[in-house]
């Protein structure tokens, strides 16, 4: 007999933190048609953008998302300084850089957890939840909050890092590399975990750039896109290194994302140890007017934030495009002819950002 | 295979990595922003920049009732009015808020204003 059925995958399910849900179109226990449907929580925030002056909405576009607030933030200053004409000091490019990396690495030790408990490996989900845990702190210590550490502002940051919180984010940082050398062999060459993830959601080099596939997805094909190298910030004289795998399945999705860990601690403490001093930030004066796309790796990929300024303190139109959204469609792409037992490995892997995609 | 072996040891021998959460609470850093702190409405001069910069307007100034109006349910601890706020009177709690059990607007009024005589008499 062949006869389908369909199978709601979400909104409410223990694998996913945000409601997104998929309809799954099952023959057995084989998936043909994934039709996925968003909007659950959409919270009108680019409306609200309209309302509140420039400055303001620094604080509106943190909140977008918890897990990478500082690079929504980063996307928006640096939007509304190239339309103002603001060259910010050199030490508000590296502070940016420093906390903008360690919510990096507080992002994908989440997702690092969430993964790991996604397929049964609990015991690893604690470790990677531990480490986030210090990151955590030192960001509550250098700039006052644990998630929406607000740091950025147009014109430079509002904080500066002492020397001696300095010293502690490198000695966090050092903690994390080494236990992260232990959780990588655990992640990637342990021999069950492999099992879930070798092979499994495989996307092509072609169909990851056609599908406009972004961050850890398309670098995980082969697709060689950072925007870091790009040099915004201060990332140009730091000598980023993109980490890109060839194989395009969940296992080398989960590798660039350990090995990026490495490469933000790396970023950091290069970071801390060019430091240049001097001022944090600069006064503004003026309201921005004309268009402009800014564009900043998050996590999860590029985010893309389209401002229009009209020479008053508001904006006409401030839109975004996360990473989530250009992510989405790999999935219709993966998911049909995988299994019902693998939909929550494969669903993790885009690391799925739902408050993001519909603000 | 045996990576976590030390780990478990370790942990066996340690004291947990967790809390006893509401019994046992962390410090809150130096630097944290917990939650606005009260205000010092005698130094307050109603000038009305905490309001206008207030991105989630939950303060309320009104000058000629020398009146200084806060809710703390809207506040999303930016630490902007702090910022802006030419006379310092405004100061952040590093611990954060605990839970509510209903919405209150804390409403604070200012020493009545000088007689312009005096002020005329220092000039």
């Amino acid at each position: 007999m062949n006869t389908k059925t369909t199978i709601p995958f979400g909104p409410q399910h223990p694998v996913l933190p945000e409601p997104l849900n998929l309809k799954l179109v099952m023959e057995d226990e084989k998936i043909v048609e994934a039709i996925p449907a968003i909007g659950y929580v959409h919270r009108g925030l680019e409306k609200l953008a309209e309302v509140k002056d420039f400055h303001q909405n620094v604080f509106l576009v943190e909140r977008i998302c918890g897990i990478c607030s500082v690079q929504h933030a980063m996307a928006y200053v640096q939007g509304i300084e190239s339309l103002m004409n603001i060259e910010i000091p050199d030490r508000a490019k590296y502070l940016r850089v420093i906390w903008a990396e360690l919510h990096r690495i507080h992002s994908h030790l989440l997702w690092l957890g969430l993964f790991a408990d996604a397929f049964g490996f609990e015991a690893l989900f604690m470790q990677c939840w531990r480490d986030r845990e210090k990151v955590m702190d030192i960001m509550e210590a250098t700039s006052g909050a644990r998630v929406v550490v607000s740091v950025n502002a147009v014109g430079g940051v509002k904080r500066d890092i002492s020397s001696e919180h300095l010293a502690e984010i490198v000695k966090v940082c050092d903690q994390v590399n080494e236990d992260m050398k232990k959780m990588e062999n655990a992640f990637l060459n342990d021999y069950t975990v492999r099992h879930r993830t070798v092979g499994v959601g495989r996307l092509t080099k072609d169909q990851a750039y056609s599908l406009g596939a972004v961050g850890p997805m398309a670098r995980a094909c082969g697709v060689a896109q950072d925007l870091r190298t790009m040099g915004y910030a201060a990332y140009g004289k730091l000598g980023f290194q993109m980490v890109v795998e060839q194989d395009g399945d969940c296992w080398a999705r989960t590798a660039v994302r350990v090995k990026e860990v490495y490469e933000c601690v790396r970023l950091i403490k290069t970071a801390i140890a060019d430091l240049p001093a001097g001022d944090i930030a600069i006064p503004v004066k003026g309201n921005p007017n004309g268009e402009v796309v800014s564009r900043v790796e998050q996590p999860r990929g590029e985010v893309l934030y389209y401002i229009k300024g009209n020479g008053t303190k508001n904006l006409d139109r401030l839109r975004v495009r996360t990473p989530t959204f250009a992510n989405i469609p790999t999935l219709l792409v993966m998911l049909p002819g995988s299994q019902l037992a693998d939909v929550p490995v494969l669903l993790l892997t885009i690391d799925p950002c739902i408050s993001c995609t519909e603000r | 295979m045996f990576d976590f072996l030390g780990n478990v040891l370790k942990n066996v021998l340690s004291k947990p990595s967790t809390r006893m959460y509401p019994y046992e609470k962390r410090e809150a850093m130096d630097k944290a922003r917990g939650a606005l702190g009260e205000i010092e409405i005698n130094k307050c001069i109603f000038c009305g920049i905490c309001a206008s910069k207030c991105p989630a307007l939950c303060i309320k100034v009104d000058k000629t009732e020398r009146s200084w109006e806060f809710n703390r349910l809207k506040c999303i601890v930016c630490n902007v009015c702090v910022e802006t706020c030419p006379v310092k009177c405004l100061h952040m709690d590093k611990a954060h808020l605990g839970p509510l059990l209903a919405s209150e607007k804390s409403k604070y009024f200012g020493p009545p204003k000088q007689a312009p005589a005096a002020k005329a008499s220092e000039n």
